[in-house]
């Protein structure tokens, strides 16, 4: 294509976009609507990531020692136990701890603390709290213990008191807690997907009718000789800063509502500000948003010039 | 140079336009068509652009089948025509000059051709004034005269003007069919269609007059009778 017929193109396409003046305004205002819907997605996809992992976060499992086991011991399985690909981290709570806990825990209850006082002795023993990368991980990490019980049974006595895990509550806790955060993985990529192909469509068919409405000067164009290309091109041109200006209002819009929603956001999805998150990840949302309102404007132009050079 | 082989065109609500159509036109001729309102003139032309096939039979152009021309390639066979339509068919978003400068534009002509061609065009259609005007800011005849400037801009081996005239007073019509003479004279086929009786008697050319979709006569140096 040579630079004549290139600049041509680029400034027929400017020009019809100036001179349809409201058609191109309202092409704007709906795929702005689309773009906002494919940002608000990306957002809304980091929220549902970080809720849901702070979710899966909350699961962990206990090993209870009994009040004598030796901590040197105790310190041995941390380290086997952090040595395992599964586990992601295992805190040691010492006897002492727990009994501090507990009664911080139990401050307003006059009567608890009085039976502990009268004991005497820690009845409480160490504490390893387990976190597996993966809910379903556990039953493995729990298999392990139960060996290592098993194991020192036969020469002393096991040092583990017991594992939660094998309450039969705890389990299904944990179970519910996959479920929950499984599907509400799957509730998000559907709904995500659902907004994102509607406001497509959406957006398809405004191009469409733009294009409609220029479907007498297609024909014309063709009959005085014009090639398929050379009509295509500019419409194209066209779609594409559709597209642009769309996707740089979009940008522009995000600014002061992820400012708005930011602060909001960040004590009730624990942790992620919205307007932090936008600002570190800009160059990522600029070629997302822009980069879709481009390719979007330029094939559903193409797609809709289409039916109009069958002649 | 065009030859219709026993052209019919029945349209889609079973209206007999086109009734087993058969004639040439040699290069270099002038020739008119005449006929009542409806006798098929109009889609006569539309087939030698392709705008509309044939329901049967054939229509060569320099011994090419014009509707076996892929739609990729039609448009260079379209830049040998110059068409005049009845109904004008300018780009309304574009000034008169932008119209003009189009056509030579899609047919891959230079800046500098067209930044010559198209104000001289349009002075020898007397709109010299009337440059930036958008069509809708234009009279009837002056649309008219600037579908004549963009079919001749591109001087194309042959001219179809579907009533040319139509719009234009006594005197623009002279001038517009002594420029199509001229372009004749310089070797250009001219195919004219009109009711202008006077038109057609003053010319002293070939006559073709077509009647419910039939050639009924077919004249050298023909009359206007009807
Ligand atoms: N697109 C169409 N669909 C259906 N019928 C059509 C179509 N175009 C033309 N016709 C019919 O075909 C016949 C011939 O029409 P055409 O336009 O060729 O006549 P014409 O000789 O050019 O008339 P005029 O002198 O009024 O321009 C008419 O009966 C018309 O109603
Ligand atoms: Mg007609």
């Amino acid at each position: 294509m040579s630079w004549v017929t290139t600049k041509r193109i680029f400034r027929a396409g400017f020009l019809d976009f100036w001179r349809n003046g409201f058609v191109s305004l309202a092409s704007i205002l709906v795929m702005t609507v689309t773009l906002f819907v494919v940002g608000t997605t990306l957002f809304a996809g980091v929220i549902l990531g970080s809720t849901l992992s702070e979710l899966r976060d909350k699961a962990d499992v206990n090993v209870y020692f009994t009040t004598d086991a030796p901590e040197d011991q105790i310190l041995t399985l941390q380290k086997t136990l952090q040595a395992m690909p599964e586990v992601t981290s295992v805190t040691y709570v010492s006897a002492d701890d727990s009994l501090a806990a507990f009664r911080t825990r139990h401050q307003n209850d006059q009567l608890t603390l009085q039976a502990l006082d009268e004991l005497g002795d820690n009845p409480l023993g160490a504490v390893l709290t387990i976190k597996a990368k993966d809910i379903a991980q556990y039953d493995s990490i729990a298999n392990f213990l139960k060996q290592q019980q098993a194991l020192s049974t036969d020469g002393s006595a096991s040092i583990i008191d017991k594992v939660n895990y094998f309450d039969e509550q705890h389990r299904e806790a944990l179970a519910r807690l996959q479920s929950i955060t499984d599907s509400g993985q799957r509730l998000g990529l559907i709904m995500i997907a659902v907004l994102i192909l509607t406001t497509l469509a959406i957006s398809f068919n405004t191009l469409r009718l733009a294009i409609y409405t220029s479907r007498e000067e297609i024909h014309v164009m063709r009959l005085v000789g014009a090639g398929l290309f050379y009509i295509r091109a500019p419409f194209m041109v066209e779609g594409m800063l559709y597209g642009l200006v769309s996707g740089l209002i979009t940008l522009l819009m995000f600014y002061p509502l992820t400012y708005w929603l930011g602060n909001a956001t960040e004590n009730f999805f624990g942790g992620t500000n919205v307007f932090q998150y936008y600002l570190a990840h800009f160059p990522m949302f600029f070629l997302i948003i822009v980069g879709t309102g481009v390719v979007l404007g330029s094939i559903a132009s193409y797609l809709a010039v289409k039916r109009y050079l069958k002649i | 140079m065009i030859y219709y082989d026993r052209v019919s065109k029945i349209y889609a609500d079973n209206s007999i336009a086109l009734d087993g159509v058969s004639f040439s036109v040699e290069p270099g001729e002038f020739i008119s068509i005449v006929g009542h309102s409806g006798a098929g003139k109009t889609t006569l032309v539309k087939m030698l652009l392709a705008e509309e096939k044939p329901s049967t039979g054939s229509v060569f152009f320099e011994s090419i089948n014009i509707h076996e021309v892929p739609l990729n390639r039609i448009n260079h066979l379209r830049r040998k025509i110059g068409a005049v339509f009845q109904d004008f068919r300018l780009l309304p978003q574009k000034t008169a000059y932008e119209n003009v400068a189009f056509a030579m534009e899609a047919a891959g002509r230079s800046e500098e051709e067209i930044r010559s061609d198209v104000p001289h065009v349009l002075e020898l259609v007397d709109l010299g004034d009337k440059l930036n005007n958008f069509p809708g800011e234009l009279s009837g005849g002056e649309q008219q005269r600037v579908a004549i400037a963009r079919a001749i801009v591109n001087q194309p081996d042959v001219i179809v003007a579907d009533e040319p005239t139509g719009n234009l007073d006594p005197v623009n019509t002279f001038e517009v069919i002594q420029i199509l003479k001229k372009i004749n004279d310089l070797g250009t086929t001219v195919i004219l269609t009109t009711h202008n009786k006077g038109v057609i008697d003053a010319l002293k050319k070939r006559v073709i007059t077509m009647d419910r979709g039939k050639i009924i006569r077919d004249d050298r140096e023909g009359m206007y009778i009807l």
